[in-house]
């Protein structure tokens, strides 16, 4: 290599330029968001000691449970479901396509709260008895009456999770479309089934593009929960309400409902992160370390140079 | 008279209105090397795509060992075959993509052992020692757990090689294997490529390597417009092309 006669080129030292915009509306922000909190506390509404009090009272944490069932049920079986009719909508069967089709035009189209009161009061008041047995048959395998069978969290978990479906087929649809045609075409040279090629080489590809949004939904799932309060069902908010309708405590239970709601959502968030992680594989980004990996070498790992 | 690895008689296909292939009829017997080159749109990559019934073909005839590619003769009846009895046979048919394709989120390794295990239904340990023996013959012994995203083109195309023989074909397609390729990175695959007509197994290739259909080649096919303009010995049709067609296209590219 040639040498440099001159040595390093100096580094240059800029005076960098003042955006005093950004300073403007950065203490304007601070000053409104200061004056808020000030504000709700003084008012003397957020009694921070109701708040200490119930945030760990057993319906509470009761009713945190329920939220946790019914949402990780509905998400699982919407997932599972949205898998099922993103493969019908794509399929060359025209039945089935127009079939997956309407389900999604159905409970896209209509608001979740009216899915759920129609499970919870409609289906009991039509159909009286439900049977399963052998069609054409007199044999019976199962049979009860249909209120008995639709429970509050039964008629919650049915209306979540086939609502829940209706979103996941479109993000699996839009999942598996995204995958290079190509591939399927490598796969089929191989003597892969059509099978075979969705469930070892398109959907594994597909996931990068479906667990974003997924984590999504399940995080609006957690939220959602909620309006099966108006099914009587016995989860987060529906618990907050049963207190404060006694006591009259209604803003401190409601910001105690909230907060659980903040760290279900949080945690939610963090899974999503590592689980995004796991499907980037093989996609040359780098990703460097996650923080585990930063936690787990700052605490005693080996150095590593 | 053994019979021909691939037979064509009169295949035509046709998307929507365009023509691709107006009468294809060329054989190849087991063991031979066939080159076909032509222009771009000449229809060389449709008719390879055919072979394994990756596009079915509108008319005609085609066979692959004395089978008829996508369909069941029954007397004088023609059936559709499904698509488990397709794959059975594509199984038996290697085919090696311009752009590569391999699945990138399984390791090289992983991308030679998929279908034999999951086709095949070959034990995993065996399959893996298969693989290995595959990847060191294609010189990517030290790359086997590596992700696709991490080989040069010509590694990812000696991988997309391997992978096709794992299935232990008794045809080879290649499809302008070396296209997508960098100039310095195409000689590794063309090696590789020669090497498994030296061990004598039956290629069709469609390529834009004159220099590879003429060494390797036994059987050169110029295709231009859907059709076969002329085939024959490399070395003579290189040398002396009948057809003004054929003329015209080798003195641009030589």
């Amino acid at each position: 290599m040639a040498a440099r006669a001159t040595g390093d080129p100096e580094a240059i030292r800029a005076i960098p330029v003042r955006h005093w915009g950004r300073w403007a509306s950065g203490v304007g922000v601070v000053v409104v968001m200061a004056w808020v909190s000030w504000s709700a506390v003084h008012s003397g509404i957020i009694d921070g000691a109701q708040v200490r009090r119930y945030q760990f009272s057993p319906l509470i944490l009761e009713g945190l449970r329920a939220t946790v069932v019914l949402a990780v049920a509905a998400q699982a079986t919407g997932v599972v479901l949205g898998v099922v009719f993103a493969v019908l909508r794509l399929s060359k069967n025209v039945v089935a396509s127009w079939v997956a089709a309407f389900y999604i035009w159905f409970f896209r189209g209509t608001p979740v709260l009216v899915q759920l009161f129609f499970w919870y009061n409609g289906v009991p008041s039509v159909w009286k008895r439900i049977t399963i047995g052998v069609p054409f048959t007199h044999l019976t395998l199962y049979s009860a009456r249909t209120v008995d069978f639709m429970t509050p969290f039964m008629a919650a978990f049915l209306g979540l999770a086939l609502n829940e479906g209706a979103y996941m087929a479109e993000i699996v649809r839009a999942g598996i479309l995204s995958v290079d045609e190509g591939q399927v075409e490598a796969a089929q040279a191989l003597g892969m089934t059509p099978l075979l090629t969705m469930r070892r080489i398109v959907l594994p590809q597909a996931m990068r593009v479906i667990v974003p949004p997924t984590g999504n939904e399940f995080i609006s799932m957690l939220k959602t929960t909620s309006l099966a309060e108006a099914i009587t069902y016995g989860e987060l908010l529906r618990r907050a309400s049963d207190i404060y309708s006694s006591n009259l405590e209604v803003v401190p239970l409601l910001v105690v409902a909230s907060i659980w709601y903040l760290v279900l959502t949080t945690v939610a968030g963090t899974g999503q992160y590592f689980l995004e992680r796991r499907f980037a594989r093989g996609r040359g980004r780098d990703l460097g370390e996650s923080p585990w990996e930063r936690v787990r070498r700052a605490v005693g790992g080996r150095p590593r140079w | 008279m053994v019979t021909p690895m691939v037979r064509a008689e009169k295949v035509y296909k046709r998307f929507g209105r365009v023509e691709a292939l107006r009468g294809i009829d060329l054989t190849v017997a087991p063991g031979e090397v066939t080159v076909i080159i032509g222009p771009s749109g000449s229809g060389k990559s449709t008719f390879l795509r055919c072979i394994n019934h990756l596009e079915q073909i509108s008319a005609g005839r085609l066979w692959v060992d004395g089978e008829l590619v996508g369909y069941r003769q029954d007397g004088d009846r023609i059936h559709e075959l499904r698509e488990r009895e397709v794959a059975r046979r594509r199984a038996a048919i290697g085919m090696v993509f311009q752009r590569f394709n391999l699945f990138p989120h399984m390791t090289a390794l992983q991308n030679v052992t998929e279908a034999p295990v999951r086709v095949k239904g070959i034990s995993s340990s065996v399959a893996q020692a298969a693989a290995r023996r595959l990847l060191d013959r294609v010189g990517l012994a030290g790359k086997i757990d590596c992700y696709p995203a991490e080989l040069s083109g010509g590694q990812q195309q000696r991988v997309a090689i391997a992978r096709a023989l794992a299935m232990e074909p008794k045809l080879m397609l290649f499809d302008e294997a070396t296209s997508a390729l960098d100039p310095e990175l195409v000689g590794e695959v063309l090696a590789v490529m020669r090497g498994l007509a030296a061990d004598g197994m039956t290629m069709v290739v469609v390529t834009h390597e004159m220099g590879f259909a003429r060494e390797v080649g036994h059987h050169l096919v110029f295709m231009d417009d859907g059709a076969v303009v002329e085939e024959g010995p490399p070395r003579q049709v290189f040398a002396e092309p009948r057809e003004p067609r054929t003329r015209a296209f080798l003195s641009k590219v030589l």
